[in-house]
């Protein structure tokens, strides 16, 4: 077993994972035909339908050229290479949700080729999934079983909705990395801004292929674990096939290669369909469809015109140092990161630190709580720019930071203003500063003790004293009032 | 001026009157109901676009560049309100509920609708004999099939019932009747004429085709008809027609000139010798595979029709073959919803797109078709028009065939090259003593316009 392997190892046995996911595009209309693309947020079934969703005669697909775009803006956001000339296939089944009795994709030329993602998991290291591919395809409609009923109930709001299907190579390892790049592709994709992110909607939807094996260099027999629609559940898939196909193994038995599916209640994969019933296909180019070709000119306007990429973000964070699980939360937020992305570039890395932590700090607080929105906060970016730089020269504490963020991002206060009026009010008077720190002082034997100790300590005494003053008290005043008395 | 031009001026100018037009073409229509040309007649539809149409002139509204021509078209044209039954059990009762493009645009001309012609089921045939509705009969003899698919729409135009008629030519269904019916038909380059609203036969060589009685009828109507269409992605607009301003230079195909029927061979002499009277430069041409084309395009569009067809599952619209599972009534739907030959169509195209036999038959006949494509270039960097007879024979005895589906896919022999080329080609009635012969005349892509005008230049050869 390759060294850099072996922490992986589960009693012995490699794990490998691929991953397919379903990106819903979030397109104005379906794939091939100008009915609206409504499939997650519909008030009844089957009112977004047109002749060719319901497979009528005579009826044509045309492609989305919005589809396209977005899918090019998807695999740019992978770093992965958009196919010169890229076409349309039809896969062949049955089922009541496939009107057309063939679900139109791209089997042979992809829109998307090979691309390669770095996953940082910390500040200094990281982990590589290549990108097998990605490729346009319409999605089915749904079937409702009810309980009890000898029927089902069909649904086409959602048929020709657009998919991009991103697959990925073998080169996961573990139920960690396999959530880890679920989590990526998820931040990838909604910073490129082709998909919601509503994973409860379906919004992406991940199959994780999953084997063990003891010989090196092999791959095990896998199992297709499908319709995951969380990171979670990723993880826990994948580490439930992990040990049932170790037990498996270990039993003396064989792993079958089948679909399974997943039971989020037990926490259990369960068998679906083996390999013995799986269709043929017939796979066939769209003969409705000519080839789309795709120019190193469109390519290059669509690279101008895509939202900034996740690794850009990264790099930019990384520049102003901002710790890393900051930076990470940051990605989690689009807005927040558009919003420190708007900072200048060349912005001191101190003031940039302190607008990020606000942001995933009090703010991000204030927007759980329901209180504002990400559009106030975007609004409030120079009064934000503003307190961050009067923060870094020490013109006001962090207290009434905590205080003026509210006020910034609630109202659209100027932080210029406030500190003006703070200062009206101000405790600037020795005197008066060092009468307040001596009563603390008093007591707080304890503290002093310790601050005498370590200055290190000092910043509890400094607090009591802006406590005792309301707030009001010169902070650079009162440090230097504290620094003094401890020295005597 | 052409003939249907012709027609809708004097409807303009007073001298024709729709009702009475459409009125006399009912007449005829229903004279000729032994020979079961259609599927159905659209009586009061027809009378009311025809009264509509006077009341407009009478305001003296502007009326369009068809007004008053009544025409057919075949039953695989989808028409809003009415039945498109494409011949099959499974479309008996099924109502379009939107117009195809091409059938807009002429009823957008002021033509009127006449009825829905008959076709072998979904297409799938060469006499119109595979018909849920019977067999069309050749206007010339009725004892005769009409050659198919589009044996409803050539025979209307062979029996005067109307100037014009739309049918659809994928392997030679508009030619080949066009040829035994002794009428002109005309396959344009695909993706000239929309699809959409057509029930697709094979969709990489389907077309849109007009039945006419003369070329620079098919002209017109093709002016009319062409140009791209947002709903069909494979069509295009026309650029302007390549002029020669020369005399033409035509090839002989040296593969199609052998194992003619006498009838037909004495009749395609005859057209060449009068064109070489003409002075225009004969050859003779060869194209090495093309012999191989027939196979080619019957592995391809079986597999295409095997897909086309998958649709039809009884769930949405169409017949339901029975009641039970999904799987009980799917399959009831189609034992019942499809002819045999359909189903010797998915069968067959099934067969050669399952994995292991993907690669032997269908990607071999995709490269065939690339071959072949390359063999009409290399040939029409010599000559302005290739030719040859459409049919090796002139029209068959009706049931002459049908017990043999091999014998009938040999009728297509010389017409599907040109479907799989994509490129344009015309049949046009050869002048014969005896049963109707036709010429095709094939041109490379998008020259429609010339082909139409070489036909029309032999047509009225001395």
């Amino acid at each position: 077993m390759a060294g850099a392997l072996q922490r992986y190892l589960v009693e012995g046995y490699l794990p490998s994972i691929g991953i397919e996911c379903h990106v819903q595009l979030k397109t104005k209309t379906k794939l091939f035909t100008a009915v609206a693309n409504e499939s997650g947020l519909s008030p009844a079934p089957n009112i977004h339908v047109g002749p060719l969703c319901l497979g009528l005669p005579g009826t044509l697909p045309v492609v989305n050229e919005e589809a396209v775009r977005l899918g090019i803006w998807a695999g740019l956001a992978l770093g992965a290479e958009i196919a010169a000339e890229t076409k349309f296939d039809r896969k062949h089944y049955f089922y009541p949700d496939l009107p057309l009795g063939y679900q139109i994709s791209q089997h042979y030329q992809p829109l998307v080729g090979a691309g390669r993602l770095e996953i940082p998991i910390s500040e200094t290291e990281s982990f590589t999934v290549r990108v097998q591919r990605a490729h346009l395809e319409a999605d089915a409609g749904k079937l409702t079983h009810r309980a009890g009923e000898d029927f089902s109930l069909v649904d086409l709001n959602r048929v020709g909705s657009p998919l991009l299907e991103i697959v990925s190579e073998p080169d996961m390892h573990s139920p960690a990395e396999a959530k880890r790049y679920a989590k990526e592709l998820y931040l990838r994709m909604i910073h490129a801004e082709v998909c919601d992110g509503d994973l409860f909607a379906g919004n992406l939807r991940f199959d994780v292929n999953v084997s063990v094996s003891n010989e090196p260099g092999k791959l095990g027999v896998r199992t297709e674990t499908k319709n995951l629609n969380s990171f979670r559940f990723v993880e826990q898939a994948v580490e439930h096939e992990i040990r049932r196909q170790i037990g498996v193994l270990k039993g003396g038995e064989r792993v079958v290669q089948e679909t399974r599916g997943w039971d989020e209640t037990s926490k259990r994969t369960f068998s679906q369909r083996s390999k013995e019933d799986a269709q043929d296909y017939r796979y066939m180019p769209d003969p409705d469809i000519p080839p789309l070709v795709i120019t190193k000119e469109q390519i290059d306007k669509e690279k101008a015109a895509l939202p900034a990429t996740v690794p850009a973000i990264r790099a930019r964070l990384q520049a102003w140092r901002i710790p890393f699980k900051t930076g990470e939360t940051v990605l989690d937020y689009p807005e927040a990161s558009a919003l420190l992305c708007g900072l200048p570039e060349g912005l001191d890395p101190g003031v940039a630190k302190f607008v990020a932590n606000w942001l995933v700090g009090d703010i991000l607080a204030l927007i759980k709580q329901g209180e504002v929105g990400w559009p106030d906060v975007l609004e409030a970016r120079p009064a934000l720019l503003a307190l961050a730089k009067m923060r870094h020269a020490d013109q006001v504490s962090s207290q009434a930071v905590k205080d003026w963020l509210p006020k910034l991002v609630l109202e659209q206060a100027d932080p210029a203003e406030l500190l003006a009026a703070a200062g009206e009010g101000r405790i600037a008077d020795e005197a008066t500063l060092k009468a307040m720190a001596e009563e603390v002082f008093k007591a707080h034997p304890k503290a002093v003790a310790d601050a005498r100790a370590d200055r290190k300590a000092a910043g509890f005494l400094i607090g009591q004293i802006m406590k005792a003053s309301a707030g009001q008290a010169d902070p650079k005043l009162a440090a230097a009032l504290v620094d003094k008395l401890l020295g005597e | 001026m052409t003939g249907l031009e012709q027609i809708a001026a004097q409807t303009k100018a007073g001298q024709l009157k729709p009702s009475q037009v459409v009125r006399e073409a009912l007449d005829k229509a229903a004279a000729c109901e032994p020979l079961n040309i259609f599927t159905e007649v659209l009586t009061d539809s027809a009378l009311g676009q025809a009264r509509d149409l006077e009341d407009r002139l009478a305001r003296g509204e502007p009326v369009g560049k068809l007004a008053g021509v009544p025409f057919c078209v075949k039953d695989n044209f989808l028409y809003r309100g009415t039945t498109t039954t494409a011949a099959a059990p499974f479309l008996l009762d099924f109502t379009a509920p939107y117009t195809a493009t091409c059938l807009k645009k002429i009823l957008a001309e002021d033509a009127i609708l006449l009825g829905k012609t008959n076709l072998d089921a979904f297409a799938h045939g060469t006499s119109t004999e595979n018909s849920y509705f019977g067999p069309t009969k050749n206007p010339r003899d009725p004892s005769l099939t009409p050659g198919g698919s589009s044996g409803g729409s050539a025979a209307a135009v062979a029996a005067d019932i109307c100037p014009f008629a739309l049918g659809t030519d994928t392997g030679g269904s508009v030619r080949l009747p066009a040829s035994f019916c002794g009428v002109f038909g005309f396959k344009p380059t695909y993706g000239l004429l929309s699809r959409y609203g057509i029930v697709a036969m094979a969709s990489s060589t389907d077309c849109v085709s007009p039945v006419t009685r003369s070329p620079a009828d098919a002209a017109y109507l093709t002016r009319i008809l062409a140009g791209a269409d947002p709903l069909d992605g494979t069509t295009f607009d026309a650029g302007p027609d390549p002029v020669l301003g020369r005399t033409p230079k035509v090839g002989v195909v040296k593969e199609f000139n052998t194992g003619l029927q006498p009838e037909v061979g004495r009749a395609f002499e005859a057209v060449l010798d009068r064109i070489k009277s003409a002075g225009w430069q004969v050859s003779e041409v060869s194209l090495p595979d093309i012999g191989l084309a027939l196979a080619c395009y019957y592995v391809l569009v079986s597999a295409e029709v095997s897909s086309n067809l998958s649709r039809y599952d009884g769930l949405r619209y169409g017949a339901r073959g029975g009641e039970g599972d999904w799987e009980a009534v799917v399959g009831s739907s189609r034992a019942g919803g499809f002819m045999a030959e359909n189903k010797r169509r998915i069968m067959l195209g099934t067969y050669v797109l399952s994995q292991g036999y993907y690669e032997a038959y269908y990607q071999q006949a995709q490269k065939l078709r690339t071959l072949l494509i390359r063999q009409f270039e290399t040939a029409f960097r010599d000559v302005d028009a290739l030719l040859s007879p459409v049919s090796p024979t002139t029209a068959f005895k009706l049931g002459e065939k049908t017990a043999d589906p091999l014998q009938m896919y040999m009728a297509d022999l010389m017409t599907v090259a040109a479907s799989l080329a994509g490129i344009p080609a015309a049949s046009l009635p050869l002048p014969v003593s005896g049963l109707p012969v036709g010429l095709q005349i094939m041109t490379p892509q998008k020259t429609d316009g010339m082909n139409l005008r070489l036909a029309e230049e032999v047509g009225k050869l001395p």
